[in-house]
């Protein structure tokens, strides 16, 4: 059974292979004179030669000769299962395996044969549209191929630049929105400057049936990819695909250059490199680096972007699209690495690293650290027990402890003793700890009159502290009730805001009124 | 022998109000097995369509297909924009690998070794053991894929039958399991979506196992891809443009134009599936049916 299999499979590749073979000799008949190569005088063209394929991130090498030439171009479609994001796979429609497609680099003038090729194993036809062909439908007529068969075709390489192919087959969106799509590199005759690095970069927006990270085998949802709702929006193929050790790299001094496409279907890309200024652009992919000093550059889809950097320091850069949900949620996040010495004279790093106190304690100070852990505390907490959420409260002490230190400590000191005679205690106050309400009021509104607390009497004068907001004064009420030896629930925003709403006039006397 | 042109209102009656008892007494005979439901369904359908007129009774294995109106999902200006389509006998399967074995068997000249380069190409019946065995890969009753236009109508014209048209095809395949009219059935929808969006089998299960349409046919989606008697007449390609006066092309955004419903993904992968072939290809994924004339 299994030699069966093995022997079925070989006899497969053998007689595609012949097909393949069989097709191509009998293409060029009287009946279809196709083509400058059934011409066969284009005196321009010297030699012949297959094209280097390469794989995103890699670009093939540039071209050297100064002539042109016939070159054979063969992708193969596959339709295959991969890794989107962890625990996520999707079944991509591919030109030569992978999203995106193979990189193709040829010089203009070149006369390309092209030759696709639709896996036996494929459900769909497919056909390919070259942005460098000129003529009808780039190619996608002549290129239009059921499962288990190939076609061919050629064209001449009119104009340089850096293109973007695509299948075109209804529902293009569906075939695209797939994966079908890659870049097409057509070196002017003189070539572009020579840089030290080159990458392929190429960004595509996928419509899964499950949100984002839903687990297993995610199928195209035709109606989020209708509304333009992407759930991923990725460089080359998958989430994590540029990330890690999977990032593009490169050394302190050296000139790199990014090929970048959108295969879209829908988004258009708002592409930046995060810590750096690209020195040239070659704007939609054309020419003429016609832009200097860039920090993000649109890159439309079905289209590209050629752009240039030196690279001064060391460290990781963030490739990102910066239409920046997409770079947070959504995946669409790269690495380059950049390896070497310091510069500080171009980047110093952190040099001082001070606390700033502001009109509330904020970041540095030792209740926002404290803050912070306990938000820290709380998160992980949820995350193990959706349930635990009793934390709460003492995020809102820590908080509250600001507050009181920003507004209250002068009166009622530290300790929340107060000052005898003059200023009521917080501390086993058993006049707050009595009525939450009154405690409210008495923020807001302000407090006067006479009062007794733990037996002392009082005769001060409180102002309105209205301008704390609800979460300021449900925090600080909190703190003082679970401070200074005191014990109990916390206030909250929504309790707050109702007395605010109140008409004030009852609310802020003391005792000998009630 | 015109096609009947009924008033549209008359004709949608009659399709509707055939087989409303069907889907249970296809629920009661299910156990059966498809030939005899199939059968059975033809008994019924002309219990209930006796008030109108005598309907003719499908053969074995097949099924009625009513009389109905059919919007095609590409027209020309000039084209109409629905289709009357005369009642006919569809197959309630597609042909089976052994089904097809009977037929090479008393026509050897269908055999893989002897069929004519012409009629099949290089891959035709490529996952059979040999000319006359299926072998162990392949499963007897599931759908007979690798064969060629030329041999699905041999094979048919040998059966005494044909192969359906676009148009038939597409207005059998148009029903879900409860109505008629699919394309407002949002789960039928969803199902063929989902076998789109999924990935191709590499070893075919048998039919029949899937549930009947509402006409009583089964398999006509997620399964296999099907000939068509017109296939190459479904859509216009590239080399086809100059037999049309239209710009229409399958093509990017241009493949939308002309379009009856451009939601529907499904029927666009049909049309361009078929219009990729020619009459010679086969393909791991691609059989047929037969229909008849009643």
């Amino acid at each position: 059974m299994k030699t069966n299999m093995l022997t079925l499979k070989a006899l497969q590749a053998l007689t595609l292979t012949l097909a393949t073979a069989g097709l191509i000799a009998a293409e060029p008949d009287s009946t279809k004179p196709k083509g400058p190569a059934a011409k066969g005088t284009d005196s321009s063209l010297v030699g012949e030669e297959t094209a280097v394929l390469t794989q995103a991130p890699q670009v093939p090498p540039p071209i050297k000769r100064t002539h042109a030439t016939k070159v054979k171009v063969k992708i193969e479609v596959r339709e295959v299962v991969k890794k989107m994001a962890d625990g996520v796979d999707y079944l991509y429609w591919t030109f030569g395996g992978d999203v995106p497609g193979s990189f193709i680099r040829i010089r203009e003038g070149d006369l390309v044969e092209f030759t696709l090729a639709n896996h036996p194993s494929s459900k769909m036809p497919h056909n390919i549209d070259l942005h460098a062909v000129t003529g009808p439908g780039g190619g996608a007529a002549s290129s239009f191929t059921a499962p288990g068969h190939s076609s061919q075709f050629s064209f001449k390489a009119l104009n340089p630049g850096l293109y973007v192919y695509h299948c075109a087959t209804a529902p293009v969106p569906m075939h695209v929105g797939n994966g079908m799509y890659g870049l097409i590199l057509v070196e002017p005759k003189d070539g572009f400057p020579k840089v030290d690095r080159e990458y392929y970069v190429m960004q595509g927006d996928f419509y899964t049936t499950g949100k984002y990270g839903a687990e297993g085998l995610q199928t195209f949802d035709q109606e989020k990819a209708t509304d333009e709702r992407p759930t991923y929006v990725v460089f080359n193929g998958s989430v994590g695909a540029m990330v890690g050790d999977k990032a593009i790299t490169a050394k302190v001094g050296e000139t790199v250059r990014l090929y970048v496409g959108n295969g879209g279907p829908n988004l258009l890309s708002s592409f930046h490199v995060i810590g750096e200024i690209f020195d040239l652009v070659y704007p939609e992919g054309g020419t003429v680096a016609s832009q200097k000093n860039v920090q993000t550059t649109l890159v439309p889809a079905g289209g590209s972007v050629i752009v240039d950097f030196k690279v001064e320091v060391p460290g990781t850069f963030i490739i990102v699209d910066h239409s920046l949900s997409r770079a947070f949620n959504k995946g669409a996040l790269g690495m380059l690495k950049v390896s070497g010495p310091e510069n500080l004279l171009v980047y110093s790093g952190k040099e001082i690293d001070a606390v700033y106190l502001g009109r509330q304690a904020e970041a540095g100070s030792e209740s926002e650290k404290q803050v912070a852990s306990l938000q820290a505390q709380m998160k992980e907490a949820i995350k193990s027990d959706p349930k635990i959420s009793g934390l709460t409260k003492d995020i809102q002490i820590a908080k509250g402890k600001g507050v009181f230190m920003q507004t209250c400590f002068v009166c009622h000191q530290l300790n929340g003793e107060g000052i005898p005679g003059q200023i009521p205690p917080l501390a086993k106050a058993d006049y707050m700890m009595a009525d939450k309400e009154r405690s409210i009021r008495g923020v807001i509104f302000g407090q006067s009159g006479e009062m007794t607390v733990n037996g002392k009497k009082y005769n001060g004068t409180m102002i309105p502290m209205n301008y704390l907001s609800d979460e300021e004064v449900a925090n600080v009420l909190t703190y003082a009730r679970n401070s200074f030896g005191n014990s109990g629930d916390a206030v909250t925003v929504p309790e707050v805001r109702r007395i605010r709403s109140e008409a004030p006039a009852p609310a802020h006397t003391g005792d000998k009124y009630e | 022998m015109k096609p009947e042109f009924r008033k549209k209102s008359e004709v949608r009656m009659r399709a509707a109000a055939g087989p409303v008892l069907r889907p249970s007494v296809f629920g009661l005979l299910s156990g059966f097995g498809f030939q005899l439901s199939g059968f059975s369904a033809v008994l019924l359908l002309s219990l209930c369509a006796t008030p109108a007129a005598p309907a003719a009774p499908a053969p074995p294995g097949m099924v009625r297909v009513p009389t109905g109106v059919f919007r095609p999902l590409f027209r020309g200006d000039v084209d109409p924009k629905e289709v009357p389509v005369r009642a006919f006998a569809l197959g309630v399967h597609p042909v089976t690998n052994a089904e097809f074995l009977d037929f090479i068997r008393a026509n050897p000249r269908w055999r893989r070794s002897q069929v004519k380069r012409l009629f099949a190409d290089d891959n035709y019946l490529k996952d059979w053991a040999g000319d006359l065995e299926l072998g162990d890969a392949i499963t007897t009753n599931a759908p007979v894929t690798w064969v060629s236009w030329f041999a699905a109508k041999a094979f048919a014209a040998w059966a005494g039958k044909r192969l359906p048209t676009t148009t038939e095809w597409e207005f059998a395949a148009a029903a879900s399991p409860t109505r008629p009219d699919g394309e407002n059935d949002a789960e039928f929808k969803k199902q063929i979506a989902a076998w789109h969006a999924s990935p191709s089998l590499t070893r075919w299960p048998p039919v029949g196992t899937s549930r009947a349409n509402f006409y009583g046919v089964r398999e006509l989606h997620g399964l296999v891809w099907e000939w068509v008697a017109d296939f190459n007449t479904a859509m216009v390609t590239g080399d086809a443009r100059g037999d049309s006066g239209l710009e229409r092309q399958l093509f990017c955004g241009s493949g939308s134009q002309g379009a009856k419903d451009v939601s529907d993904y499904a029927a666009f992968m049909r049309y361009g599936f078929r219009s990729s072939l020619k009459a010679d290809y086969t393909v791991h994924n691609l059989g047929f049916r037969c229909a008849k004339d009643l």
